[in-house]
């Protein structure tokens, strides 16, 4: 148990100084000198620039370079936008809740929706229910979500004005960029979910049951659900990076302002600074939803610590 | 090799098995029709993609432009059709570019192993920590926009997925006795890895493929539509979706019509991908 657990902690945790590394070589890997690129359009006389490379420590070796950048961003400086002309660490701050919102919604919705249709489908395996589900679950995937969301926008905002398009922070702004957002997990997690279902029922100890006089009912929640729910757990966690990531494409499509307008902001108007800090904290709360996965493993299955 | 070992009726039971399964051949259908109306384009749809009429904007579907013109007055027909040559190109050499270097460093990771493939995996852990198309979008920040970096960019996710199945698999035939046998027999690393350890992997790798082509539609129009792909004039369909996007509510067949094109490519590309695996790759079936 403890193993595992310290097992755990110490990837993680080298898995956030890898992320950290590669976060701050790309302001490196920019070509030209990183000043001139951070200043961008702005004009600024040579004691600027001395200062500003000072204060960015590149007059430093590599490795103190990188100590002082990750001291300050554990500390919340990312430094500042010249292009917005505000701290770094404010605009995130200002976009963080509305993508952590739209994502756990689109969460919700992705895993619900996906147990539903998925454990619909494998019960009726090879009927007309899992042949309509795993169509619409393909096509969920396949559509490109910027595309659904102006179809729902121009079928809300013209036919039936039910919700609002131009997403505030309440409720009803959520609803179709969370729906957006959504789809394409759903599909991805009903077909995993059925698949993972079925290979659950081929186990010994579901016919034990079903022959022991089991109604079909508590068979499939005590042993074939359960036993289905561990790789589904993995692959949700997972699916948070796509939900996380496809916020970019949603927020531009309801220009909602969070972490992914952002980003897109900042690469339009070669703002690095606003990049290096949005693609660290992505890709950090990526790592850490998935070391909390790990963490719950052991609840669904007591065997994964003994190993 | 399966080439001088199978009779004439293996061959024909095996491609049976292709032509029997339905959502692969419905799949395929779909996407020839879609790659021959795409090649077709000059026939279909002589109009220049980026002719401007001013005296022509914003016009619904007709019998003069089927798909309706846009803001300049450009045919929209023809540029869906022009645009899906370059969304289709982009997304096959992102898939192309994504599994060569894939492979290629799985082949070594999991044939050396050791420093080399120790080093290789944690790479590839560490690029696999960025979810989605944030890793892409970081690339483009440093690369700049354009449809070039955009398949760069995007091809660098796909390394690591491919590295992963490969290492996999490579390990897994490195172990058994024939690889064994050939070593005695005096052949060399490069010969081991591509005359035994290629071949078995193969058909992991084009069962993948196939998924990840669609894959790399939706993100190569993602690019496009947030407006780091392809830079205008240009028709792309992601593009196309972005001009669109400008006047959803004043002409929707300047989104409908590209949206369903590149929808449906991706819906053809996954079920060809669907039965791809069904057949070649009998483990993943349930």
């Amino acid at each position: 148990m403890f193993r595992y657990f310290a097992g755990r902690l110490i990837s993680i945790l080298a898995l956030l100084l890898g992320i950290s590394v590669i976060a701050f070589l790309m302001l490196r890997l920019i070509p030209g000198d990183p000043v001139m690129a951070l200043m961008g359009t702005q004009a600024a006389d040579a004691a600027t620039i001395d200062r500003l490379r000072h204060q960015l420590g590149l007059d430093q070796p590599m490795l103190m370079q990188y100590l002082t950048w990750i001291g300050h961003a554990l500390q919340g400086n990312f430094g500042y936008s010249y292009s917005k002309q505000r701290p770094v660490i404010e605009l995130v701050a200002d976009a963080f809740p509305a993508t952590i919102q739209l994502t756990a919604a689109a969460l919700l919705l992705s895993v619900s929706f996906g147990l539903l249709l998925g454990s619909w489908a494998a019960l009726k395996r090879n009927r007309l229910p899992d042949t309509l589900g795993m169509g619409v679950a393909l096509a969920l995937m396949s559509v490109p979500s910027f595309w659904l969301g102006m179809l729902l926008i121009l079928l809300f905002a013209v036919t039936f004005p039910i919700f609002d398009v131009v997403s505030g922070q309440g409720f009803s702004g959520l609803v179709l960029p969370a729906v957006t957002l959504a789809m394409g997990v759903i599909g991805f997690n009903a077909r995993f979910v059925r698949s993972s279902l079925l290979s659950a029922q081929a186990n010994a100890h579901v016919v034990t049951a079903r022959a022991k006089g089991l109604t079909p009912t508590k068979v499939f929640l005590r042993h074939v659900l359960r036993n289905a729910l561990l790789p589904v757990l993995t692959v949700v966690g997972l699916q948070v990076g796509n939900l996380l990531s496809g916020t970019v494409v949603v927020e531009t499509v309801f220009s909602r302002p969070g972490l992914g307008r952002l980003l897109v902001d900042a690469i339009m108007g070669k703002d690095y600074l606003t990049v290096q800090a949005v693609v660290l904290i992505i890709a950090s709360i990526y790592a850490i939803i998935n070391f909390i996965v790990d963490l719950l493993y052991p609840l669904l299955d007591p065997r994964i610590a003994r190993r | 090799m399966a080439v001088h070992s199978t009779s004439q009726g293996t061959v024909r039971w095996r491609f049976a098995k292709f032509t029997r399964h339905r959502g692969l051949m419905i799949g395929s259908t779909i996407f020839v029709l879609l790659v021959l109306s795409v090649l077709a384009a000059p026939m279909i749809s002589p109009a220049d993609p980026n002719f401007q009429n001013a005296m022509a904007t914003f016009g619904p579907p007709s019998l003069a432009h089927p798909m309706g013109t846009d803001a300049f007055g450009r045919d929209m027909m023809a540029r869906v059709l022009w645009g899906g040559r370059v969304t289709m190109l982009a997304s096959l050499s992102v898939v192309v570019l994504g599994a060569l270097v894939g492979t290629m460093l799985g082949l070594i990771a999991g044939y050396f192993q050791g420093v080399v493939g120790f080093v290789i995996m944690r790479l590839v852990d560490l690029l696999l920590a960025f979810p989605g198309i944030l890793l892409a979008l970081a690339v483009t920040a440093i690369l700049g926009p354009g449809i070039e970096n955009g398949v760069i960019a995007i091809s660098i996710i796909l390394v690591p997925v491919y590295v992963r199945l490969v290492e996999g698999a490579t390990v897994e035939v490195r172990a058994l006795p024939f690889v064994d046998a050939a070593t005695t027999l005096g052949a060399g690393s490069m010969r081991i890895i591509l005359t035994h350890v290629l071949p078995n992997v193969l058909s992991s790798v084009i069962v993948m493929t196939t998924t990840w082509l669609g894959i790399a539609a939706l993100w190569i129009t993602a690019l496009g539509f947030i407006g780091l792909g392809v830079q205008p004039p240009q028709a792309e369909w992601g593009a196309i979706l972005n001009d669109g996007q400008m006047f959803l509510t004043l002409a929707w067949w300047m989104t409908v019509f590209p949206g369903l094109f590149l929808a449906l490519f991706v819906i053809s590309v996954n079920m060809i991908g669907d039965g791809l695996r069904d057949v070649l790759d009998p483990i993943i079936r349930d």
